[in-house]
């Protein structure tokens, strides 16, 4: 048995202490559902200790959910295997290129789609067949090109000045490069992504299609169409797809060729809320089969013979990686604003959480508070006016050193984040057996040195 | 600094100010500062009670009382010439 000292009984008699709060009561400001408080702590991600993670890696520090990930693909796929009988998913490369969240999509069956040389390489070292790489993005080099002509890689053409070069490569190469044209639309979404590809309703489309396969010197396997991001309306989706399908069967009409498959790009909204947004978007944002009910439908309607129907390619990231990320951060400081709001400082700010100028995430104290909650404005740690993370949220009292959990964060701020003032964080991934991996090492001083060149002029100075 | 004498408190941490007719909820540590302070205790003697009664330390308890006492300002729940 254990002695008590009487120091330790004097410890246990003090009280749990929360700053002091006191909070205008206002009427006639909340929705009928009420102003939405995070006092709930979050204090595991998948049973592993927020503050252990911490400790262990150091703050701020990326998470990812490998479960929710492996959980979230399976709940895609079967809401369009169970719609429709050729499905395939190519992992959106801009969304999450770190290599191992790269490789648990490439286990689940995706192929890689890229806009890029770098992430062309990327998943070609990662192990993706050539024939699986899709070739997205509207700045592909002759090299580029060339790598992705040896390697029988879907080229998705996005210019007429692409056409053009990648047909004189394939006569230079002797080869018959697979191709699709990109191909943008109207459909019911304003204002309308025209920037990538040729357009449908003016004919630039089939000015594409009639070059590619009278020239004959590139094959056409496909159609591609990326119609927006965060798409709140699956409608918009099943008129693309019955644009595309139409486009699919005057090509059959008219050369005697089947499109062997249709892509319907990415943009599916995550869970994440919308900065404006009336509503959660865990609340509101559609969910898999209603994307799935639209897109399948138009094509399984549009007219395709029994054995005809072309493979449904999906390039969705967002929706996928999203709820499968987490940012952990600490409390820098608190102070007030001039007109009395709360400021909280974190140690994580606009530069790694890019996703802050779009959302207003989700953030959960990683520590049991009472249920008495704080609006408060919160900061990052950069020295820049910008640098918001929330605009307004309610918050229980934290203090320096609390830690939070910010939510659904995997999209978009692994690729997009900056080594703006301070260098980027960790990252870790948590497998399904709940254990951690480091999966990107914390930058250091020399992660960006190394790329500098100093002139022998100015490495001297004296002051 | 003072507290209005008019300002009413209630055991559930509800504060009215009869003169604006705003209202305030405080939390159970704000609510006994209050208490302290409007009955005048002095403030050095407010925060060595919280030293010695919460399982804290002396800077935070002198930012927070400090940064609780300009809210009490800021929301007119003190006197004028309190300062």
């Amino acid at each position: 048995m254990s002695s008590v000292s009487p120091c330790d009984i004097y410890i246990m008699k003090k009280l749990q202490y929360e700053r002091p709060l006191i909070q205008r009561l206002n009427t006639g400001l909340m929705n009928k559902f009420g102003m939405r408080t995070e006092y709930a702590p979050v204090s595991h991600i998948d049973d592993v200790s927020v503050k252990k993670l911490l400790a262990d890696f150091g703050s701020p520090l990326f998470v990812i959910s490998e479960k929710t990930i492996r959980n979230t693909y399976k709940e895609v796929n079967r809401a369009f295997k169970t719609r429709y009988p050729k499905v395939q998913f190519a992992w959106s490369y801009k969304t999450n290129y770190i290599n191992a969240v790269c490789n648990v999509f490439h286990q689940e069956g995706s192929w890689g789609e890229v806009v890029s040389g770098f992430e062309y390489q990327k998943a070609i070292q990662n192990g993706v067949p050539g024939n699986k790489v899709i070739f997205n993005g509207p700045d592909k080099t002759d090299e580029d090109l060339t790598a992705a002509i040896k390697n029988n890689s879907p080229i998705h053409i996005d210019h007429l000045d692409e056409l053009y070069r990648l047909t004189e490569l394939a006569e230079e190469l002797k080869a018959r490069p697979n191709v699709a044209i990109r191909v943008n639309m109207d459909t019911g979404i304003y204002p309308i992504w025209d920037r990538f590809g040729f357009n449908y309703e003016n004919g630039q489309a089939w000015d594409a299609i009639n070059k590619i396969i009278l020239a004959d010197k590139l094959e056409l396997i496909g159609l591609h169409c990326h119609i927006g991001t965060f798409m709140l309306s699956p409608s918009a989706y099943g008129i693309a797809a019955g644009k595309m399908s139409d486009l699919a069967l005057g090509i059959k009409r008219k050369f005697k060729r089947d499109i062997q498959y249709i892509d319907m790009g990415g943009g599916f909204a995550s869970k994440n809320t919308l900065k404006g947004s009336y509503l959660q978007g865990a609340d509101s944002n559609p969910n898999f089969d209603q994307f799935a009910e639209a897109i399948t439908t138009a094509i399984l309607n549009a007219g395709f013979g029994k054995d005809e129907l072309p493979l449904l390619i999906l390039e969705t990231g967002r929706a996928l990686i999203d709820e499968a990320g987490f940012l952990l951060g600490t409390v820098i400081s608190n102070k007030r604003l001039s007109d009395g709001r709360r400021a909280t400082i974190m140690d994580f700010g606009v530069n790694i959480m890019f996703t802050s100028f779009w959302y207003d995430h989700k953030i959960s104290p990683a520590q049991e508070f009472s249920n008495y909650t704080e609006d408060c404005v919160l900061y990052g740690p950069l020295c820049m006016n910008i640098d918001v993370i929330r605009e307004n949220v309610t918050l229980p009292p934290l203090k320096k050193d609390d830690q939070v959990v910010v939510h659904n964060v995997g999209a978009y701020n692994m690729t997009q984040w900056m080594q703006f003032i301070s260098l980027r964080p960790a990252v870790v991934m948590i497998d399904i057996q709940s254990k951690p991996h480091l999966i990107r090492k914390r930058e250091t001083l020399s992660s960006i040195e190394s790329s500098e060149v100093m002139p022998e002029y100015l490495a001297k100075f004296k002051l | 600094m003072k507290i209005k004498k008019n300002i009413a408190l209630s055991d559930t941490g509800f504060v009215f100010n009869p003169s604006t007719g705003d209202s305030f909820s405080v939390n159970p540590i704000g609510l006994e500062i209050l208490r302290k302070l409007k009955d005048n205790e002095p403030h050095e003697k407010i925060k060595k009670h919280l030293l010695d009664s919460y399982s804290t330390d002396a800077d935070s308890v002198e930012k927070d009382f400090y940064d609780f006492t300009k809210m009490l300002e800021q929301l007119q729940l003190t006197e004028a010439d309190a300062k």
